[in-house]
């Protein structure tokens, strides 16, 4: 590769100067060149931001009809219970509902207190350790939420 | 507080803090609730004498203040995401608050006696 496309200023001496041009090129501050090193972060942020979109619509429909259901429809609170909780499940559609539910709530809301521990958790090691202690209650809620849905057994008793 | 933040206050700022502090209570919502759904895997009883708390007047109370956390918080998210994809959602940001704020409280009206009826019926009797 040649000097002149990697440096980013041209050649000062040897000329090159006239009337229409007194003084050495400088290309623009953010242009690439060979010289330019390779992005050493992905484009994870802006992944989350478009995923927390993304989820928050789908979870619009999910947690509102939830809701509707458990909290408003046929008496409300007062109809849950286990007998309650088993007719549900015995359906793939609401196994399948509450999976996703639980998954995109989860990660949304983990995603969303990341945000949040680094906005106010000034010290480095105050976010690792507040972080460490989100990734690994999200994982284990995510795990054990899923490991219910799979292998609840209504016949249990 | 972090130095050097600057609050604008008004609409913008005011739903922004809203929309964090009911995402915040949401989010520790569903940790609780993922582990009482999780006893229907230990046995009926169990699981059935811990909903049985949830269908007390104070926890009902409850129930209607994560309604109204949601319902916030799903209806601003839906003004974020005008926000960010509609070209002019950063000029109408305050009429959409507004549109947020309106909807939802008609949303909590209705939602009182769904919510809380059985509450009232327990301590006012029917």
């Amino acid at each position: 590769m040649s000097t002149d496309t990697t440096s980013a200023i041209g050649p000062v001496e040897g000329g090159g100067y006239d009337v229409d041009n007194p003084a050495p090129y400088i290309e623009a501050p953010r242009k690439r060149t060979g010289r330019t090193p390779r992005a050493t972060r992905g484009n994870f942020e802006m992944a989350a931001w478009l995923f927390m979109r993304l989820s928050g619509v789908v979870l619009v429909v999910l947690v509102l009809g939830h809701l509707l259901i458990q909290l408003f429809l046929d008496g409300g609170v007062s109809k849950i219970g286990f007998a309650f909780v088993a007719g549900r499940w015995a359906s793939p559609f609401w196994q399948v509902w509450d999976l996703l539910m639980l998954w995109l709530a989860m990660l949304h809301g983990a995603n969303g207190l990341r945000t949040v521990i680094n906005d106010y958790a000034e010290r480095a090691n105050t976010r690792l350790w507040l972080k460490g202690l989100l990734y690994t209650a999200t994982v284990f809620t995510i795990l054990l939420g899923t490991l219910v849905i799979f292998t609840f057994d209504p016949n249990i008793r | 507080m972090p130095a050097g933040t600057l609050y604008r206050g008004r609409e913008g700022m005011w739903s922004w803090v809203a929309h964090r502090v009911t995402g915040v209570l949401i989010f520790f919502f569903l940790f609780v609730h993922v582990l009482d759904t999780a006893l229907v895997r230990v046995s009926p009883e169990a699981y059935d004498e811990v909903v049985a708390t949830y269908k007390t007047p104070i926890v009902a109370l409850l129930e209607y203040g994560l309604v109204a956390a949601i319902l916030f918080h799903a209806l601003n998210g839906l003004r974020v995401i005008a926000v960010d994809f509609w070209s002019k959602g950063p000029r109408y940001q305050k009429q959409m608050l507004w549109t947020v704020v309106g909807i939802w409280v008609v949303l909590m009206a209705g939602s009182l006696y769904p919510v809380l009826g059985h509450a009232a019926r327990e301590l006012f009797g029917s």
